[in-house]
């Protein structure tokens, strides 16, 4: 005869209130992974769409994500050359902001040679960028669709194609535009101010400077002797992209990452305190009846059995509703939210060894329950 | 009615005392009581508040050490100066069904369950269980109410499953807390004659605490209790 299942029958409203309060309480545990794994893949996604080897950018900077860093445009021409390096372009990474609508855009623009590295790994709508000019391709974050005109600095661009879940490490939809477009874009001095620059005699100025050249290697070459010889040039630094992704995930987003983590960890202490209370309640709720088992010769492994039984029934139905409910709701998040199933587990597997550990107050009140209590008098 | 001559007592208590507490927070709750009750008989521990009633019941069910003494049940040396068994709650399963004053049912288990879960505890199979609890509900002309719960019994319905609870296992020590006090006249007599059936038809030894005063003809035997001493005066 199962008793905990008898009494979690017999309460079974009150019982699946709680665990629906526990549930809430786990979704919002599991939702803090999902958020802190999704700040990670975000800023490592811009990173690792143009899956190269090797980041060439401006000396003695981190750049082009953790620091600002500005290249001549012919950079790429003599780090293609280099040995071993079998593709190189050269990208330019910059935020924008602009309205479509009545919606305000906050974008992260990408601009990228077409037919180089640096552009979207994959068009999940459209096509790529054909023409040289006033086209780009859109994160679907952005609520753009094919064929939408969206305005950038002083001219309009067209979306013809589509990718999915590209963001910046700040969460902004990524666009990718043309390098010439948007080297205009970031570079060109607006018309008052090149005219300025005009009359005072100098050049309204350069625009062919770049953020940053990308290269593959060719199989069998190492990233690091080609960043070494990319080194020697004084005004360039290189890092691989091993090195890359660590600058954004110690450095971009270490801040954030450890703020989510810390709270996660608090809500995880929370969580644990709060099912340790529910049983001990619940354990409290029985002390005649556990000394009415006691008194009639019931064991007490049939006492700890209850006991344990229904915090573990608890602490799975509670995780059960809490991931399903997360994962029916993620996409709804402002920001990414990745619910791996590793975390899950591990969530699933710290859940049931905080039930039995919090179950032990509960055990512990139990079995100190005098049988003589279930008599009175 | 037993002869209680003729038999082996079932409960069998010897210069049992019992205190709490040391020096001036000493309280003697049990001063060398002595007693027997054999099988058949229905006997009452009578006393004012703090005689040492409960104490008494309590020390004879095995929920609580006696300072000194001896202590047999159904034949058994249970305690000689210590426990001679480790595993106390088995042997009350046993030897000894409990009835409370308030029934005490398991409130989320039907008045089947409430019945087999003794015979489960006792390692008796599912099917078995459930077949013996029906067969002592209808025993004790209870058994149109075995599939209701707890809070659906009337107060006598409820004492009879407890009643029912109590033989499960057969033991044949029965020891009652105030089994009447929660009855009106009518319901405490037809409890009694119940316990007085159990008694005569299995062979059992009833010893109940009462205040109940309705129902002291009922007895064989009545064990006055007065500041923790068995008076002389018993009737």
């Amino acid at each position: 005869m199962n008793l905990a299942y008898r009494d979690i029958r017999h309460n079974l409203g009150r019982f699946l209130l709680t665990c629906f309060g526990l549930s809430l309480l786990l979704g919002v545990v599991l939702s803090m992974i999902g958020i802190y794994r999704g700040l990670v893949e975000d800023a490592l996604t811009l990173v690792r769409t143009p899956a190269v080897d090797v980041w060439v950018v401006e000396s003695g900077t981190r750049g082009p994500f953790a620091e600002s860093s500005r290249i001549p445009g012919d950079t790429r021409e003599a780090i293609a050359r280099l040995q071993g390096v079998s593709a190189a372009g050269s990208v330019t990474y910059q935020s924008a902001e602009t309205r479509h609508g009545s919606e305000k855009l906050r974008l992260y623009v990408v601009g990228y040679e077409p037919g180089r590295p640096g552009g979207p790994d994959r068009i999940a709508g459209g096509r790529p960028i054909g023409r040289s000019h006033y086209e780009m391709v859109a994160d679907k974050r952005t609520g753009l669709s094919t064929g939408s005109r969206v305005e950038l600095g002083r001219d309009t661009f067209t979306v013809v194609g589509l990718t999915d879940d590209q963001v910046s490490s700040g969460g902004d939809p990524v666009i990718y535009i043309t390098l010439k477009d948007s080297q205009q874009l970031q570079f060109e001095l607006a018309p008052p101010a090149a005219r300025r620059e005009i009359a005072r005699g100098s050049s309204p100025g350069d625009t062919d400077t770049i953020n940053a050249v990308i290269a593959r290697v060719s199989p069998n070459v190492s990233p690091e002797s080609v960043a070494e010889a990319a080194r020697r040039w004084k005004h360039l630094a290189a890092m691989s992209q091993a090195e890359q992704e660590r600058i954004l995930t110690r450095s971009v987003v270490e801040r954030a990452r450890k703020q989510i983590g810390l709270f996660t960890a608090l809500l995880l202490i929370v969580s644990a305190v709060i099912i340790a209370l529910i049983l001990y309640t619940m354990t409290m709720d029985k002390l005649r009846e556990i000394a009415t088992l006691k008194l009639i010769g019931a064991p007490d492994r049939t006492i700890v059995g209850l006991i344990l039984q229904q915090a573990l029934a608890m602490g799975t139905i509670g995780f059960g509703f809490g991931a399903l409910l997360i994962t029916s709701i993620k996409d709804y998040f402002p920001r990414r939210v990745v619910l791996l199933p590793e975390d899950g587990l591990a969530l699933a597997a710290a859940v049931i060894l905080v039930c039995v550990l919090s179950s032990a107050l509960g055990v512990r009140l139990a079995l100190k329950v005098d049988p003589a209590t279930a008599l009175g008098g | 009615m037993s002869n209680p001559d003729s038999e082996t007592p079932l409960v069998q208590v010897r210069n049992v005392s019992k205190h709490f507490g040391d020096g001036d927070t000493r309280v003697d709750a049990l001063r060398d009581v002595s007693l027997e009750v054999h099988p058949g008989e229905v006997v009452a521990l009578l006393g004012p508040s703090g005689s040492g009633k409960t104490t008494l019941l309590n020390v004879i069910g095995c929920i609580l050490e006696p300072s000194t003494g001896w202590l047999s049940l159904d034949g058994e040396v249970v305690y000689d100066g210590r426990w001679l068994r480790s595993d106390l709650r088995k042997l009350r399963l046993e030897k000894v069904g409990f009835i409370f004053q308030f029934h005490n049912l398991l409130p989320f288990l039907d008045s089947t369950d409430n019945v087999a879960v003794v015979l489960s505890l006792a390692g008796f199979g599912k099917d078995e269980s459930k077949r013996r609890a029906i067969e002592l509900l209808d025993y004790l002309e209870v058994g149109h109410r075995k599939n209701a719960m707890p809070a659906n019994l009337s107060g006598g319905e409820a004492q009879r499953v407890a009643i029912a609870r109590a033989l499960a296992n057969r033991p044949r020590i029965i020891l009652a807390d105030e089994p009447t006090a929660a009855l009106d006249s009518e319901r405490a007599g037809i409890v009694m004659d119940l316990l007085r059936k159990v008694a005569v038809e299995q062979e059992a030894a009833i010893l109940a605490v009462t205040h109940d005063e309705k129902i002291f003809d009922r007895f064989d035997r009545i064990f006055h209790l007065r500041d923790g001493r068995l008076d002389d005066q018993n009737t």
